[in-house]
């Protein structure tokens, strides 16, 4: 009773605060400037928060709260346009949604689409601000019982995901998880510092490459160069089907999926340490698991969009939790706004143990401007969505070579180094690969992004584990098999068992059919071949050193799972699924161009860019290749390029980023934004 | 709106007396630099999320009113390589008109004072116009903070503990070289990510021992220390004019570990491990962070740089906008800021080499 009578005026005061026109006001401002920036893949809430910091300064605290939450809140609501509509994984918070909305999209069902997921990211911020007016009175004990063998846990129950997306060959399903779990060990090692696949001669690498690079790698780049070889619009129909009513309607039609999924957003989004990371794919699988017709899964199933989009704007009102109750950013952008609000009303306001206490009125004034940032920018993208929708009705060989240029930006504001590009380009093969012989390219997501938190946190529940263990017996075993693990390993158990299961029926990427036999064979043995120098590379690691044993077990694992796929090989005919290879029959084989000379535009492009930098290399690049490969004339050649260039100048100089220099900037000093 | 107009007023007092203060320098070393309608871009070698953004988004605003011409100054996060990236980036860049400035940090110090191969700069070349300090405090969990005889900290020798470590050659190793001093058994669980998570493992009961900097102190352990689960160990301390380690004047009533070691048997405050800690307490904590210009900045630059700094710190509010954010240490420019420059990268070699010997044995960490 103690807590409510606290809690009810303060929510009065919370809401009388956030009612004032002017606050209003300021709310709108900054989720339109979300929204701008959020249809921009890569760059994300921490380029906007960034911006609006210097004016942070002594500014009214609700007024820069409502600038800063409009701005945050609707990240992950406008990148489901990029998700949707191209394919492009606009930020971990949208992965998953590509599974299913970009197929809608190619079925010229894009608005439906994007309004099923708008209406469910709108309910789910809804349903997360209402759990969380109640939850923030009680969350601290509960999350402080979230201990490092929970946390670990978790991060094993998100990648037993990879039972249901694994693809028809569950083994072939396996070793994609586990060559991700390897990329993401490269670099430095978080325990000791040994490095991985990777040496300081050549610096890029030991930092590990970046998730933006991954997904725009995997997902993206596969996608737009199949696209791009078939010579047609995303829509495959003309006229499109599905106006946003029915987006809406097919929500309402799943209402409970969509509630169950944004408790799971906000719960998850409450356990500091892991982040938005895993959220989608939880809520993915559920709704794979409670579809009872799992045929359309990967092909265009509106409820594969419901589920991630549900959770994945609940999360960030659980992201809250950590940030405000115990001062630890559950993301990047969550970082930089604990910062800004230090700078409000010249810093009354402590993040932290202390929050609730001092500033309940605040902390609920947070979490409803929240919800309210996501209304209304739902209704904004809503209403956009039937208008953004006709993108996918033109021919893709004029959209190609801008999101060839908005990819290569995002991926290089990453690490801002040339190598960015590299490595996009490098990633992107291996996805375009991976996808033109059916190994599983989300459960690769999945391994890589849980990567980092898998090693981590085994490394160190087992070190105090061992700690604990020498304290007394009984004392390690309450630290390792407490309740909550007890629980969630019962839940991972039977969600792997049924998802293997069903795993056979789910074609996350369509249908592939089987041809010769030479060619996946090759691909096979190259990745055995990776994985097997990954073994060597980790096992020559001192042994004293932690940074070993995990790529070591993960590269073991797979190689048990590469032999078992080599002698399947060979002793199957070449009609088996284990021979799926896009270029034999569809949509790839067919294509009016073929795959090297569609790829060999975007090497020019990088090429050009290590010679004469990025905004030369692309204005060479977006005209040349309008004019010769989508055939324009010159001056519609010259002046899209002119809109391109102006487009990418303008948004880097309101962000203020650069652009990647080549040889050419070596040698003379050139004006910004040659430079 | 009124405490605007008062402060306006006092910072345009502070601008004339000290521009009347430094014109003769001014004069002396030429014009100064004008930066009207300029972009001053202040290069973090860290990401968004650290103690050095937290940092330089507190100055950065204030430095912009405080410069001639009232520039535009951005902060640009330029992460890798645990802060050596940028720091190696910044060390090719020429000094061309005064819009790029770098900010430095621990993490950049000891990696150049232990001779990390990766390291490429050379703080020598540069020109530091700002210094600030902070300080270090370690906490208990009540059980184990009653174990303690006074100052007297051999009644923990026999405990385990656990320390959640951000990396053996970052500034954690002060606390766990402190640690070792006393004679405490202390197990570095390795792999945060940063001082928060570290709290957090000890507020879950993970880790039985911990420290953060003063102002992550300040807003995250003493709201603990209020409910009873934490009890302060002891601080760093600051350094005094002489160079000798007295009480942090922000917990005065704290004991130093100075004061702790001296009263603990096993800990003895001279010989070669007293003497390499204290070399890099010093360059960690009084001499955390500093701004530099470039190699070759004129003269003009840094006069007008450290004036701005200067002003800033001359602020009426500024004693009330920083103590909460930067805590109350001493925010030094001209010759102070050198003077910590000096003693926070400069260590004897024999402080280095035991330094550097010790994370072999304890961690098997090598530095080639």
């Amino acid at each position: 009773m103690d807590i409510i009578a606290t809690a009810l005026p303060a929510l009065g005061e919370a809401w009388a605060l956030i009612l004032q026109p002017v606050v209003l006001g300021y709310l709108v401002l900054g989720v339109v400037m979300g929204l701008c920036i959020g249809v921009f893949p890569g760059l994300g809430g921490i380029a906007g928060l960034s911006l609006l910091l210097p004016f942070m300064f002594g500014m009214d605290p609700i007024l820069g709260l409502a600038l800063m939450v409009g701005m945050v809140a609707v990240v992950p609501t406008s990148d489901t346009f990029a998700s949707v509509l191209m394919g492009i994984p606009g930020s971990s918070a949208s992965q998953a949604t590509v599974l299913d909305g970009f197929p809608m999209a190619k079925k010229g069902q894009a608005a439906r689409a994007l309004s099923a997921a708008f209406a469910s990211s709108l309910f789910g911020g809804l349903v997360g601000a209402s759990f969380l007016t109640v939850f923030i009175l009680i969350a601290r004990p509960i999350v402080l019982e979230f201990r490092t063998p929970e946390l670990l846990m978790i991060t094993v129950f998100g990648l037993s995901m990879v039972g249901i997306l694994a693809g028809r060959v569950a083994i072939k399903g396996i070793v994609a998880a586990g060559l991700g779990m390897l990329v993401g060990t490269i670099g430095e090692g978080a325990s000791s510092g040994d490095l991985r696949m990777s040496s300081y001669d050549f610096p890029y690498l030991t930092d590990g490459l970046k998730l933006v690079i991954v997904g725009l790698g995997i997902f993206a780049i596969p996608e737009i160069i199949s696209l791009l070889r078939q010579d047609r619009a995303i829509a495959k129909e003309q006229a499109l089907g599905g106006g946003w009513l029915d987006g809406v309607k097919d929500w309402f039609a799943n209402i409970w999926l969509s509630v169950r999924c944004s408790i799971i957003g906000v719960i998850v989004g409450v356990i500091p340490g892991l982040g938005g990371s895993v959220v989608d794919w939880i809520a993915y699988g559920h709704a794979v698991q409670t579809t009872k017709d799992k045929e359309n899964f990967g092909k265009g199933e509106v409820r594969g969009i419901i589920g991630p989009e549900s959770s994945n704007n609940a999360k960030e009102g659980g992201g809250l939790v950590p940030t405000l109750l115990f001062g630890i950013p559950g993301s990047g952008s969550m970082a930089i706004f604990i910062g800004a609000i230090a700078l409000l009303g010249s810093g009354q306001i402590e993040v932290g143990p202390a929050m609730l206490k001092n500033n309940l009125d605040i902390t609920y004034s947070i979490v409803w401007l929240l919800a309210l940032a996501n209304v209304v920018g739902t209704i904004i993208c809503i209403a956009a969505s039937g208008g953004i929708a006709k993108l996918t009705t033109i021919r893709f060989a004029l959209l190609a070579p801008f999101l060839f240029m908005i990819i290569s930006f995002a991926a290089f504001q990453s690490g801002q180094n040339l190598m960015d590009l590299v490595a996009l380009f490098a990633i992107g093969f291996l996805g375009i690969m991976m996808r033109r012989f059916d190994w599983s390219r989300p459960a690769f997501l999945i391994g890589f992004v849980l990567s980092n938190p898998a090693e981590t946190y085994a490394n160190q529940a087992l070190q105090i584990a061992q700690s604990r263990f020498r304290k007394g017996f009984g004392e390690g075993l309450d630290y390792i098999f407490s309740p909550i693990v007890i629980v969630l390993l019962i839940i991972t158990v039977v969600s792997v068992v049924v998802g293997l299961r069903q795993a056979k029926n789910i074609m996350a990427e369509g249908d592939v059919k089987s041809g010769s036999k030479r060619a996946p064979f090759v691909f096979l043995l190259i990745v055995t071949g990776y994985i097997a120098y990954a073994f060597y590379d980790a096992a020559s690691i001192p042994s004293f050193s932690r940074d070993r044993t995990f790529p070591m077990f993960v590269a073991g694992v797979c190689l048990v799972g590469c032999a078992i796929l080599v002698i399947r090989m060979m002793l199957k005919p070449e009609t088996d699924t284990i021979f799926a290879d896009r270029e034999v029959d569809g949509e790839d084989a067919e294509a009016t161009h073929n795959l090297w000379s569609t790829l060999g535009w975007f090497a020019a492009l990088l090429i050009l860019t290590s010679l004469l930098g990025f905004i030369l290399a692309l204005g060479l690049f977006l005209f040349t290749f309008l004019k010769v490969r989508a055939g324009l004339g010159t001056a519609f050649a010259a002046a899209y390029t002119a809109v391109g260039i102006a487009f990418m100048c303008g948004m880097a100089a309101l962000l203020n980023r650069d652009f990647p220099p080549g040889l050419l900037q070596e040698y003379a000093d050139l004006p910004w934004p040659l430079t | 709106m009124s405490f605007f107009n008062t402060t306006g007023r006092a910072v345009c007092g502070l601008v004339a007396a000290a521009a009347a203060a430094f014109s003769f320098q001014a004069q002396a070393g030429g014009h100064g630099i004008d930066l009207t309608g300029k972009t001053v871009e202040w290069i973090i070698p860290f990401s968004e999320t650290g103690g050095s953004a937290k940092w330089a988004n507190f100055y950065a605003p204030l430095l912009s009113e405080a410069l001639p011409g009232q520039p535009t100054v951005v902060v640009k996060f330029m992460p890798g390589a645990g802060s050596t990236k940028g720091a190696n980036w910044f060390q090719e860049q020429a000094y061309e008109d005064g819009t790029t400035i770098f900010g430095s940090s621990g993490s950049t110090q000891f990696p150049f004072l232990l001779g990390d191969p990766r390291v490429k700069y050379n703080y020598a070349d540069w020109n530091v116009v700002l210094a600030s300090g902070t300080g270090g405090v370690a906490y208990l969990p009540p059980d184990m903070a009653a174990k303690m005889d006074g100052m007297d900290a051999t009644g923990l020798q026999g405990e385990d503990f656990i320390y959640g470590n951000q990396g053996a050659t970052r500034l954690d190793l002060v606390p766990t070289l402190a640690w070792e001093m006393l004679g405490l058994n202390v197990e570095s669980v390795m792999g945060i990510k940063g001082r928060g998570d570290g709290r957090l493992m000890f507020e879950r009961g993970e880790a039985n021992i911990d420290y953060q900097t003063s102002s992550s102190y300040l807003k995250g352990v003493t709201p603990l220390v209020e409910a009873g689960t934490a009890v302060p160990m002891m601080s760093w301390g600051a350094l005094d004019a002489g160079g000798n380690i007295v009480r942090d004047p922000t917990f005065p009533d704290m004991p130093t570990f100075k004061e702790v070691c001296e009263a603990t048997p096993a800990c003895e405050t001279s010989g070669e491990k007293w003497d390499a800690w204290k070399a890099f307490f010093i360059a960690g904590f009084p001499a955390q962070k500093m701004v530099f210009l470039p190699n070759g900045a004129s003269n003009d630059a840094i006069v007008t740089y450290t004036k701005a700094f200067e002003d800033v710190k001359a602020r009426a509010d500024f004693a009330e906008i920083s103590a909460g954010r930067l805590g109350k240490y001493p925010q030094m420019t001209g010759d102070a800021a050198k003077q910590a420059l000096q003693s926070g990268t400069e260590v004897a070699p024999s402080a280095k080499d035991f330094v550097v010997g010790w994370l072999e044995e304890r961690y098997g960490v090598t530095l080639k």
